[in-house]
């Protein structure tokens, strides 16, 4: 098998992690020697016709997998396939796309073969010998094998920007029904343990052991959960996002809409990909760690545990809150004025510095970019009351009326 | 008359700074002012150039950050514009800047804001190609930015492929490194610039493998990857394929009959340590207390009706010390830190204890240490997991686990350390405060310590309470220590 084929299976293998950041790490560069750089802010390279971003290149070490996961296209049960990548031509590849820039680095993830251990070794050679033998600056992300031992988790965050173990499924009834080899208590323990490492190499880094300190993951800790393949609800699924976050401080929790693979397992048939909920679920996670919204809020504007499908969950929570509304923009505090529809971080800041120099007037929040569609039925201004806030029709009125291809902006770049 | 600034570059801040200085040293308001590039074409009307001036007035440097690169944008406007801010600034509107609505401020903002995402738009799709030549390998792209950036962005491809040899060409400009030295030269063509290369197939391959049939949004791709970029990404000549094969490929998939998943799915090794060691304490388990402690946690770590709460920690924390210890302490429950590692009396609350315990002069091999609550019962808040106190329900269902545990160490004093561990050590709520100090009726007829929770004395907040209270607290450990060896 050539490397192109070996490529495009193992690039396929690995397109169902949503992952694909490269930002949030150390400043570095090649000045003194080697290649690459990092520099704070994630680059998108290319976007494929997914919308997705495409920042790192994105592979399996092999796709040949002992373990059976019903949702996954490499579980051992599957009639895909199978290659498996030299550690050396992972390395040329990742430089040979890089010299080009047309990357920011490797996302290198594995089926588990032999066992964790072997596994997470290869994962970890790969790492080493991009950057001690070719100075590699670039970003690397390592997918984390919760059983593999702790000296070869050290490494790892030695060489690697970013670690991930995936929680894939919220609840730990699913993950056993769906991946009957996986085991819920095990993969949080093993965050928990990237989190103290973490955390233990920032705090070195703060003291006077700097020079010395041993690099472990600057980048920090993500991982990616599974939307519609388990009967989990919004409520579940954000509850168990909010307990990872606050748990083992994750920067990243990624949501997955369930997809169709070329070879379903009979246990999980073929679904068309939830992808409006699972952009909703975005947006929710958004509210939650940046605007000051507790799960249950962002839970009640929609039914029965589910998010709103039509409407965002901002939207969605002020309608059903509407006596909180409306908010005048030229005297609510902060808290409230991120509440409002429409109204992001950034504009409210250019709100609340405006407002001390000259009174808002809804012709501003033109020029700030708002939608007025949407912020106006809820804010009052120097020259404007709603008068729809306790109509009924209000619902109807501000769901978009383009379709939700084109009103939805590509998930990734909203987020970094 | 009006004054005219030639500027020697189309980005030239410095230029355009020492122009600005000159004529509002001399009092030009903006209207009669004109901006040119050298090479523009000069007006019809004859017009002073600006004297030098030597310093410039004070402005926020809000304005300055902004100016730098709102300057390079390609609207031959923004000189202007940047002294019409300047003159507003000065003359009576010191806070324009934060006036975000105002129409000169809100325009200086978009055009920054385009600048910047050209930049990014820049070091994300310039491709560079390689070329052998005689001097050997070199790295060249071409790139068609919007507006001037080329002198700006040259520092972030050196910082990032200082060790190559490359060249950008654009058809303004031209910036090449040699591994030390930049330069820069005149525009070129796209011609100048090698077709392919051997590793765009493979690029290509990667492109086109990446992409998931199943969620074609080809809106949310354009919106990032605008067209005029793709005729100079080789990537982009996959997209017409993918997206006139995606509906098929995706339907296919949905359509197609499911494998049978594998009927018994094994765990990679035949018995791992863990497995074994397992074996072995149940057997032990009868004799040997250690084995039987290592038994009892796991058959609550296995429970199937355990506490909600429960589900969401990381692990349980299970007591640890020696099995004989005279001591057996008691706490509340792990709080975040023990919920990470495993381990009882890990975190701030545990490494005070152990302060404590060292100065009241117990040594730790006649201590025991563990909770009421064997799992971390919390409520996420951000970043942060707080503790949540267990109820009477929660003690009550570890209870029976606390007292198999104490059967097992078989010690002489029990220590309840706070409201909590009293509750599930007598089975009553017990003031602590009242009972401190004292003993109070155990299980099986053993003694209970009653004193406070270390985690009580890191929340008084004086210090010299604190001070107080610890001295006590030490006084209980040294206290509870003597009674154990009486
Ligand atoms: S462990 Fe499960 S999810 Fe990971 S590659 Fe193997 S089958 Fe797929």
């Amino acid at each position: 098998m050539d490397l192109r084929q070996k490529l495009e299976i193992l690039a396929d293998a690995a397109k169902y992690d949503a992952s694909c950041a490269s930002s949030g790490t150390a400043k570095r560069d090649s000045t003194r020697g080697g290649l690459g750089s990092t520099e704070g802010m994630g680059i998108c390279h290319a976007y494929a016709p997914d919308g997705r971003c495409i920042s790192l290149l994105k592979i399996l070490l092999t796709n040949a997998c002992a373990f059976d996961c019903a949702y996954c296209v490499n579980r051992a049960s599957s009639n895909v396939r199978r290659a498996r990548f030299t550690v050396a031509e992972v390395v040329k590849l990742t430089l040979d796309f890089y010299r080009r820039n047309a990357i920011e680095g490797l996302f290198l993830s594995s089926g588990i073969t032999r066992s964790a251990d072997w596994t997470m070794e290869q994962l970890v050679l790969v790492a080493r010998t991009l950057r001690e033998e070719h100075g590699f600056q670039g970003y690397i992300h390592l997918k984390t094998i919760p059983d593999a031992s702790p000296e070869l988790v050290e490494e790892a965050g030695r060489w690697a920007d970013r670690l991930s173990i995936n929680i894939e499924l919220p609840e730990a009834g699913s993950l056993k029904a769906l991946a009957p080899e996986k085991d819920l208590s095990e993969i949080k323990k093993a965050m928990g343990g990237l989190r103290a490492r973490i955390e233990g190499a920032r705090e070195d880094l703060r003291t006077a052991r700097r020079a010395k300190a041993p690099r472990f993951a600057p980048a920090g800790q993500s991982t990616q959960m599974i939307v519609g393949a388990d009967a989990s609800d919004d409520a579940t699924i954000l509850g168990t996002a909010t307990d990872l976050y606050a748990g083992y401080r994750l920067k990243r929790v990624y949501y997955s809409a369930y997809s169709p693979i070329p070879d379903a397992s009979r246990a999980l048939p073929p679904i068309a990909p939830p992808l409006v909920r699972e952009h909703r679920l975005y947006q929710a996670d958004w509210l939650l760690r940046f605007y000051g919204f507790s799960r249950e809020e962002v839970i009640a504007g929609g039914e029965g545990g589910m998010l709103d499908l039509s409407l965002d969950p901002k939207t969605a929570w002020a309608l059903k809150h509407r006596a909180d509304f409306p908010v005048d923009l030229n005297r609510a505090p902060r808290e409230r004025l991120l509440r409002v529809p429409g109204l992001g971080a950034k504009t409210v800041d250019k709100i609340l510095a405006t407002r001390r120099h000259s009174a808002i007037r809804a012709e501003d929040l033109a020029r700030l970019h708002v939608s007025l569609p949407k912020v106006l039925p809820f804010v009052i201004t120097a020259d404007h009351r709603p008068r729809l806030l306790d109509s009924g029709g209000l619902r109807e009125r501000l769901i978009p009326g383009t379709a939700f291809v084109a009103a939805a902006r590509p998930v990734q770049m909203s987020l970094f | 008359m009006g004054m005219a600034a030639v500027l020697p570059g189309p980005a030239d801040f410095a230029a355009w700074r020492g122009a600005a200085r000159g004529m509002l040293a001399a009092g030009v308001p903006p209207e009669d002012t004109e901006w040119r590039v050298a090479g523009d074409a000069p007006s019809l009307f004859a017009e002073a150039a600006p004297p030098p001036a030597s310093s410039g007035a004070h402005v926020p440097r809000a304005f300055v950050d902004l100016a730098e690169i709102a300057i390079r944008h390609a609207d031959p406007e923004r000189f202007a514009l940047l002294y019409r801010v300047l003159w507003r600034l000065t003359h009576g509107e010191p806070a324009l800047m934060q006036v975000a609505t105002d129409a000169d401020v809100v325009r200086l903002h978009a055009m920054a804001k385009a600048v910047k995402r050209d930049a990014h738009k820049m070091h994300a799709f310039l491709r560079f190609r390689q070329v052998e030549t005689e001097a050997g390998t070199r790295h060249v792209a071409w790139f068609e930015p919007d507006h001037h950036i080329e002198d700006a962005e040259a520092g972030f491809f050196v910082r990032r492929f200082a060790g190559l040899r490359w060249s950008i060409v654009t058809p303004r400009r031209s910036v090449h490194w040699n591994g030390t030295d930049l330069s820069f030269g005149p525009g070129g063509r796209r011609q100048d610039v090698p077709p392919d290369d051997a590793v765009e197939p493979l690029w290509r391959a990667y492109y086109a493998a990446i992409f998931n049939p199943a969620r074609l949004k080809p809106g949310a791709m354009r919106a990032e990857m605008p067209r005029k970029y793709w005729r100079n990404m080789p990537e982009t000549a996959e997209i017409p394929r993918l997206m006139a094969e995606a509906p098929r490929r995706a339907a296919e998939m949905l359509s197609r009959d499911a494998t049978a998943p594998r009927p018994n799915p094994q765990r990679l090794h035949p018995p791992g340590r863990a497995d074994v060691e397992e074996a072995m304490d149940l057997l032990d388990a009868g004799t040997d207390p250690k084995a039987a402690l290592a038994a009892l946690a796991r058959e609550l770590a296995g429970r199937n009706d355990l506490p909600d709460f429960a589900r969401r920690a990381t692990q349980m924390v299970f007591g640890e010390g020696p099995v004989g210890a005279p001591l057996f302490f008691v706490g509340e429950q792990p709080g975040d830190e023990e919920d990470i590692q495993g381990r009882p009396f890990v975190g701030p609350a545990g490494r005070l204890f152990d302060r404590a315990l060292d100065a009241a002069q117990v040594p730790r091999d006649e201590a025991y240490v563990t909770n009421a609550v064997k799992h971390f019962k919390f409520t996420p808040t951000g970043k942060r997991r707080l503790h949540q106190s267990p109820d009477a329900g929660d003690i009550a269902y570890y209870r029976p686990f606390l007292l198999r545990e104490i059967g097992i160490v078989a010690p002489r004093l029990l220590v309840g350390l706070g409201a909590t561990a009293l509750r599930a050590l007598t089975g009553k709520a017990v003031p602590v405060m009242k009972a401190r100090g004292t003993i109070l009726p155990g299980p099986e007829g053993l003694p209970v310590f009653a004193t406070v929770h270390p985690s009580y004395l890191l929340r008084l907040p004086d210090e010299e309470v604190q001070r107080r209270e610890y001295a006590r607290f030490v006084e209980d450990l040294r206290a509870a220590h003597a009674q154990a060896a009486a």
